[in-house]
């Protein structure tokens, strides 16, 4: 099966600033494809590229085996997109945003179609008033009304969290389960919260500082066994004489300052905390997190929130 | 591309600023309509100090609506290019300020499709704007005010129309009143493209016009010499010369002439090259534009 | 013997130009008695007007007239500019009051004999300081008056007679007279410059203008309202 979006070495340079590096990755039909970085780690830029709102420096990028250069009306009727914030023409009704954008995707619909499109994500009762009117949530919703109002075999989602409440985060989730399960779509998801990722995508990548981390199937990168679990206890000293000499020295993997960090499977940890409390260890936290790589990315993100307080 | 200008006239049209200008424009020529209802004859005076020492001015006759409309259109032409700025102005700029800009550009039209879409809605708008203006300063002015033959002050010599032979130049003054604005149009609309905002196009736009204007009318040898001839906006008042007639080798002016047709087509053409040259300018750099907004 | 005979020359001398003077004072009464035949009219006419700061069409015109001197040019569908000097060229005027007139002599205009005469108004205060008239003395016509005055320059009219040569009324009129300098600045009128070299030749008629009216017909003592005249 040839992969729907296939991104191929592709960077883009602001200047000076690389912003996207030399990034290949590639999404199969009927993926929930994740696409997770901190903000500024290039993810708004690549999504970009996909939709040609911004030109690649180099590399190439084809969709549903086409390349975006040459064939970028065909590929563009094919897909749905939701950038960032859902901006909407404030002045207009819901139904004559949502009329408008459909005419501009070239499609004929019929008043009843797109009143039945706008029901689904609930918006019906208010199709005419002035989207000015809205709150965020009813902007997310009719922004998604938008992106699917030409029927898209891709449906492109950036950053669709943000901004919302646990509830309005949960109905988006729901949401791209049904795009994909129901619908069919292939569905290509950004965020900057793993939690979220981790709980729709089957396929992710992650990036930062425009740089591929890690690519893979998500079963794969949060695999249970590779967990990293953070230890934080009062008296560092005595932990790391519990630690050594025992069964647990063999996951250790680095001390920093009064943090442990170890590698183990998810159900060791239950055992781990029991030995380290026989040990009369006064553990602060046990913190587990997935994977090498992600424990990097917090890391990362950890030493930025650090250097931000001292400098 | 039909399909997509009536898009970006149903947008403009639904904007409540769109018909700010068009309130303006009734306010204005009501205003001048007004003032010179009541005190036109001083005006008049002016504009007649150089021929009221050998002759009779029968003032009553001369303040016609010919007259008043060419009064209008004298004094608002020099404001009517902020009002097409206003809207040209925005065209592009205000959807990436909106945020509409990114997903008007993921749709299955080309870019320069979507420009030269939104730039002939510019000019639709300009030419309705223009139309409302006839309307209100030619055809009301003729009902307030009558008609006559009309007088006309240029600077060396008084010229004078008679009433069955204006008609036809009012309408070829709109007309290339239209391609005039629609320069500032094709001005406001460039502008446009490098902002994010519609502020900076439309007081660019507006900034220029001004500068441009100072230098083409001023007099100033220096620049007569050098620049004028180049500048837009020297040209931007060829619909006057639709207004000139020629005259015949008794001094009697002949009826249903222009004095110097080819130099008003001349000034068309310069026109027509400006605009072409903003808008072509316009597409290429919005067609390399990293979307941002 | 030459003596005698050189005073008979000059009183023979004398005697001619005594009566002369008494002829040109004749002469411009029958003129005057010829005018007088007139009351009023109403004629209708074509006006050209030959300013160089005017570029005004041609003009179908009314011209009135009423006893003693009543005179005005209208437009009766449009706009036209009347020089200010014409409505006091009337003949009637230029032959009112009291003047003192004086032969100065013969010409010949369109092959007929014409005896020109200058007059003097004796009221010191009128605004006619000298009229000299071009008089065809067969038809008792004036073909030609040029006019100077205190308060408004000088002008002139030339006429030529045909259908109407009883009534003295003309079939065509040529009004010239003086104009000041027009010129309106830039800031008040926004001309179009359409690049073309600005006229600045030198024209010596350039402060003459000229107007004039071919009648067409008149209508003659019909009785016409001092209302027209306002």
């Amino acid at each position: 099966m040839s992969p729907i979006i296939k991104v191929n070495n592709v960077s883009k340079y602001f200047k000076d600033i690389k912003a996207v590096d030399g990034l290949s990755f590639s999404i199969n039909e009927g993926d929930i494809y994740g696409f997770l970085g901190q903000n500024g780690a290039g993810k708004s830029t690549t999504i970009r590229m996909l939709l040609t709102l911004i030109e690649p420096t180099s590399g190439e990028v084809e969709i549903f085996g086409m390349s975006l250069r040459t064939h970028r009306k065909e590929i563009l009727r094919k897909i749905g997109a939701v950038i960032e914030r859902p901006d909407l023409y404030k002045y207009l009704t819901a139904y004559e945003n949502i009329s408008l954008f459909a005419k501009m995707s070239g499609i004929k619909v019929s008043k009843a179609r797109l009143m039945e499109q706008l029901e689904q994500v609930g918006l019906a009762e208010r199709a005419h008033s002035k989207v000015k009117t809205y709150s965020l949530g009813m902007k997310q919703r009719l922004g998604i009304a938008v992106a699917l109002v030409n029927d898209p075999q891709l449906v492109i989602l950036d950053e669709p969290t943000n901004g919302l409440d646990p509830q309005g985060i949960a109905d988006v989730r729901n949401l791209i389960l049904h795009l994909s399960r129901h619908q069919h779509r292939t569905v290509l998801v950004s965020s900057h919260l793993l939690s979220e990722i981790e709980l729709i995508a089957n396929r992710m990548l992650i990036v930062d500082n425009g740089k591929k981390i890690v690519e893979g199937s998500v079963q794969e990168l949060f695999d249970p066994a590779e967990m990293m679990v953070e230890l934080q206890t009062t008296n560092a000293a005595k932990t790391a004489e519990a630690i050594n000499n025992s069964y647990w020295k063999k996951y250790f993997q680095k001390q920093q300052q009064e943090t442990f960090i170890f590698k183990m499977h998810k159900k060791e940890i239950p055992a781990f905390n029991n030995y380290l409390v026989s040990k009369e260890v006064e553990v602060l936290s046990i913190q587990s997190r997935h994977s090498l790589e992600d424990y990097f990315l917090s890391l990362t993100s950890a030493n930025q929130h650090v250097q931000a307080f001292t400098n | 591309m039909y399909r997509l200008l009536q898009i970006e006239l149903f947008k403009i049209f639904k904007r409540p600023r769109t018909y700010i200008s068009f309130a303006a424009i009734a306010a204005m020529v009501l205003i001048i309509q007004l003032g010179l209802k009541f005190d036109g004859k001083s005006y008049l005076q002016l504009l007649m100090s150089g021929i009221s020492d050998s002759f009779y001015v029968p003032y009553e006759l001369i303040l016609n609506g010919y007259l008043v409309a060419f009064v209008i259109l004298n004094t608002l032409l020099i404001q009517v290019p902020l009002l097409i700025a206003l809207v040209a102005g925005d065209v592009v700029a205000g959807e990436a300020n909106m945020g509409t800009l990114r997903l008007l550009i993921t749709k299955p039209v080309s870019r320069t499709e979507l420009m030269l879409a939104k730039f002939a809605a510019s000019v639709v708008y300009t030419v309705l704007l223009l139309t409302w203006m006839a309307l209100l300063a030619l055809f009301l002015s003729m009902l307030f005010f009558g008609t006559n033959d009309m007088l006309i002050a240029r600077n060396e010599v008084m010229e004078q129309i008679g009433k069955n032979d204006i008609l036809w130049r009012y309408t070829a003054a709109f007309g290339y009143a239209a391609v005039a604005l629609s320069t500032v149009a094709a001005l406001a609309f460039l502008l446009s493209v490098f902002a994010e905002n519609s502020i900076g196009p439309i007081v660019s736009t507006i900034s220029i016009v001004v500068v441009l204007t100072i230098l083409s009318e001023m007099k100033i040898p220096l620049y007569d010499n050098t620049v004028k001839p180049y500048l837009f906006t020297s040209h931007m008042l060829a619909w006057k010369g639709f207004f000139y007639s020629k005259a015949n080798s008794d001094g009697q002016a002949i009826s249903g002439s222009i004095e110097n047709l080819p130099a008003i087509l001349r000034s068309l053409g310069i026109l027509l090259s400006y605009i072409a040259l903003f808008v072509s300018t316009a597409i290429v750099v919005f067609r390399k534009k990293d979307i941002l907004s | 013997m030459l003596v005698k005979k050189f005073y008979l020359l000059i009183f023979l001398g004398s005697l001619s130009r005594i009566a002369f003077a008494q002829d040109a004072s004749f002469l411009l009464q029958k003129v005057r008695e010829k005018l007088n035949k007139v009351n009023d009219y109403e004629a209708t006419g074509i006006m050209k007007t030959n300013v160089s700061f005017l570029k005004v069409p041609t003009a179908a015109v009314k011209v009135y007239f009423k006893k003693p001197d009543y005179l005005k040019i209208k437009n009766e569908k449009g706009i036209s500019l009347v020089p200010k000097g014409a409505v006091s060229i009337s003949l009637n005027n230029l032959l009112k009051g009291n003047y003192t007139a004086l032969d100065v002599g013969n010409d010949m205009m369109d092959g007929r004999k014409i005896r020109i005469i200058k007059l003097l108004p004796q009221d010191e205060n009128a605004d006619i300081v000298l009229s000299t008239f071009y008089i065809d003395p067969d038809r008792l016509l004036v073909v030609k008056a040029k006019t100077t005055t205190r308060e408004n320059g000088s002008y002139e009219v030339e006429m030529s007679y045909g259908k109407y040569a009883e009534y003295a009324l003309p079939d065509t009129m040529l009004f010239t007279f003086n104009t000041k300098d027009y010129k309106l600045p830039e800031g008040i009128t926004f001309d179009y410059d359409d690049g073309s070299k600005k006229k600045t030749q030198i024209n010596p008629n350039s402060n003459k203008g000229k107007v004039e009216i071919v009648y067409s017909s008149y209508l003659i003592n019909k009785g016409l309202p001092d209302a027209v005249f306002k």
